[in-house]
């Protein structure tokens, strides 16, 4: 019998379907869109602008943020290898057609979204969530955001009750001016940087959230990011306030289609926190890393930052980050009330060709003020992972105290970490503590699993695990379980 | 259930073992002795299936099946334990929860039913009560800020719980102050059986006061060049290895 030779188009096939596997959210929704024809101006800003209905003084912003932006460039100090980019061949804005009448219930929402984001985890009746708590899940609120626009936010009027604003950032500049106004722009200044500057001018939507004083917010809040139209950016911009006293969890995910083509994601967040107040916020992102040769996968170029501006506030920022096939991001805490405390868990896994650049910056301004750094970087494969961070102490800042750990962590022999630890201390009291450790998953303890009957890549998989365990333990315990499954799968083609 | 045929195996370019002939029978407590560099850890790794030793002639018959042909986690399946002279550190991994993986790991290879956390917790208290081991080295991760003592008494615990076929004790007494040594000699001795074999490689004849050998083998430059019964160590302790030489 003849061997049988496999067509081209089966062995793409296969390919594709491995791909598949090991990035399983990187399917298209076929669903109409309104979309911006590629290219950024003044004319493209106003058009965002109208669509949304902003008033002026928001379109004024923007374009002051454009001008800025025309004259910055983009920065290259990160250990990175940035291909250019061509802003002029990215649609700035593009909604599903079904969205323009900005459905009011779950029910309105085009059935095609819906079935997105099924397949893709994302519980959005109410209804069943609230079924599904007696057996597993405690309720999480979410604002999905696809593409350019908010879709749907589940639990508002539940959330209303307690006071707590939560809506996306489109709504919240129509519902809550004062606030937006009041809060826009205060920790991440439209000049902060290139990417910031780019989100400002042409931000389209992202979510908004308001504890009041002396608020617990009754449930986790979350939003899901999809990316799904082609040669699109996504430019989102979320803002959190916690008033005195009010606390909330908020988590964020994010997912895009695979494609050859590299697209863009920049988003800002800002974070408010006043007096004994606490926000923790909690980011698992999964944007699509690219294939196994480096081609496709997401830019992520992201500006985060939170000011705890109150006596005793207190920011706490996790992220396991595994997608993308650059990753351009630092959350900081400007640590401005006296005894405010800012920290930092942070997992980064690289695999393939995959960067990462990213870290914190803890700027010390008031008195006895704490931060806590813990971040952990795995390299595999081809890729390189950087962890750089930043503890600024000011000189009024008596008494503050930083604790810095980074580990990276090495599987394969062609991959690289690298740590770029920054200390600035303008006051004698300070405590600094810095530990920095690079490991590689040894021989010897994959020989010592294996001899016990553990296969490799579930010995991969539990050591990679136990490194992280420090930073898991901070996760919401539902996303924890996600984050895990989330590190097998992108080392996934790692061992063996 | 163990047969070693002219085994000859080397790590990169330096040839070790040169042509090793071992026959065990089930229920058989074989000492390995010899001096240093003679290629007794090399003997451990070649059963256990360590990549870096490459076996370049002869054969090994586990229980009728070619052992060489299996990789390292179905041999471990298969019934074969290592116990490290140097057992690893892994970090944040409890010790537990590896060695359920690790129990069931194997289960799954013989289809036998996977242990849940209850019946699996009830066979790890019966088993410390015996190793005298604290509670507290089964919530801590895998070996990490254990002390030597430590460390190979948790080898001897998992072997007791992994309940293997053939147990390879690679120096495991090296390190240990004699209450230590005496508590894994009585570990091994309470998993002695008809059923149950072990190879004791050690410099010492002191712990086969406490594990009484079947045989004695002296190891010498890859081969086995004497074969004996205990009487053999007692004779190594007081003349050394210096008559190898001549």
């Amino acid at each position: 019998m003849p061997e049988q030779i496999k067509t081209s188009e089966q062995e793409n096939a296969e390919v594709h379907k491995r791909i598949e596997q090991t990035y399983k959210d990187g399917f298209v929704t076929d669903i109409e869109s309104d979309t911006f024809p590629p290219g950024l101006n003044e004319e493209v800003i106003r058009a965002i602008s109208a669509k949304k209905e902003e008033p002026q003084w928001l379109l004024d912003w923007r374009l002051k943020a454009y001008a800025k932006w025309l004259t910055m460039e983009q920065p290259n100090w990160a250990k990175l290898k940035i291909p250019p980019i061509d802003f002029n061949a990215i649609s700035y804005y593009s909604s599903p057609k079904s969205n323009e009448n900005a459905p009011e219930t779950i029910d309105d929402v085009d059935p095609k979204l819906l079935e997105t984001y099924a397949k893709l985890g994302v519980p959005l009746h109410e209804q069943e969530i609230l079924a599904g708590v007696k057996t597993r899940k405690t309720p999480v609120a979410v604002d999905v955001v696809f593409d350019s626009v908010s879709v749907t936010t589940t639990f508002k009027k539940e959330l209303k009750k307690a006071g707590v604003i939560f809506c996306s950032f489109s709504e919240a500049v129509k519902d809550h001016p004062d606030l937006v106004k009041q809060y826009l722009g205060k920790v991440v200044p439209i000049g902060d940087n290139y990417f910031s500057a780019l989100n400002a001018a042409v931000f389209s939507d992202g979510s908004f959230v308001y504890i009041p004083k002396n608020t617990r917010c009754p449930m986790e809040l979350s939003t899901y990011f999809r990316i799904n139209e082609m040669n699109t950016g996504q430019f989102e911009r979320t803002m959190i306030i916690a008033d005195d006293g009010a606390e909330v969890s908020y988590l964020e995910g994010c997912t895009a289609p695979m494609r050859d083509e590299n697209q863009l994601h920049a988003a800002v967040v800002e974070l408010f926190i006043l007096n004994d107040a606490k926000i923790k916020y909690s980011t698992v992102q999964n944007w699509y890393p690219g294939d196994e040769n480096g081609k496709g996968g997401i830019f992520n170029f992201v500006t985060k930052r939170a000011a705890c501006n109150g006596v005793n506030a207190k920011v706490s920022w996790t992220q396991v980050e595994t997608g993308s096939a650059i990753t351009w991001k630092y959350p900081s805490c400007i640590l401005r009330g006296d005894n405010s405390r800012g920290e930092f868990y942070s997992v980064a896994l690289t695999n393939n060709y995959q960067q990462a650049d990213t870290g914190t910056k803890m700027i010390h301004l008031g008195k006895n003020t704490k931060s806590t750094i813990i971040s952990k970087g795995i390299s595999a494969g081809k890729s390189h992972n950087t962890y750089r961070g930043l503890v600024r102490i000011s000189k009024r800042a008596e008494g503050a105290r930083n604790h810095t750990q980074c580990d990276s962590l090495l599987i394969g022999k062609n991959c690289g970490a690298h740590t770029f630890p920054y200390i600035e201390s303008a006051n004698s009291t300070a405590q600094l503590e810095h530990e920095a450790t690079t490991s590689k998953i040894s021989e010897d303890q994959l020989f010592y699993c294996k001899q016990r009957g553990i296969s490799e890549e579930d010995a991969t998989s539990m050591i990679v695990d136990g490194f992280c365990k420090e930073v898991f333990k901070e996760l919401p315990m539902e996303f924890a379980v996600e984050a895990k499954a989330l590190l097998d799968i992108s080392l996934e083609g790692a061992v063996g | 259930m163990l047969n070693i045929k002219n085994i000859h195996a080397q790590v990169g370019d330096n040839k070790i073992l040169k042509g090793l002939n071992l026959d065990i029978k089930p229920g058989e407590v074989h000492a390995i002795m010899g001096p240093n560099g003679a290629g007794k850890s090399t003997l451990g790794n070649v059963l256990a299936g360590m990549e870096k030793v490459e076996v370049t002639e002869g054969s090994v018959d586990f229980l009728g099946k070619n052992l060489l042909d299996l990789e390292i986690e179905q041999r471990a399946a298969e019934g074969i334990f290592l116990a490290f002279q140097y057992p690893v550190e892994i970090p944040g991994v409890n010790n537990m929860y590896f060695l359920r993986a690790a129990l069931n790991a194997q289960r799954k290879y013989r289809g036998e039913k996977e242990m849940n956390s209850s019946e699996f917790l009830k066979l790890v208290r019966t088993k410390i009560k015996q190793m005298s081991m604290r509670d507290d080295l089964l919530r801590r991760p895998v070996n990490e800020g254990f002390s030597g003592g430590e460390k190979k008494r948790n080898e001897i615990f998992q072997m007791s719980i992994l309940a293997p076929k053939l147990a390879i004790l690679d120096e495991t007494d090296s390190g240990l102050d004699i209450d230590a040594l005496k508590i894994v000699a009585d570990g091994v001795n309470q998993l002695r059986d008809d059923n149950r074999s072990f190879i004791v490689i050690t410099h010492y004849q002191r712990l086969l006061d406490y594990i009484v050998p079947d045989y004695v083998h002296v190891l010498a430059d890859g081969k086995i060049v004497r074969s004996g019964d205990k009487s053999l160590a007692i004779e190594l302790e007081k003349t050394g290895y210096g008559w190898l030489e001549d």
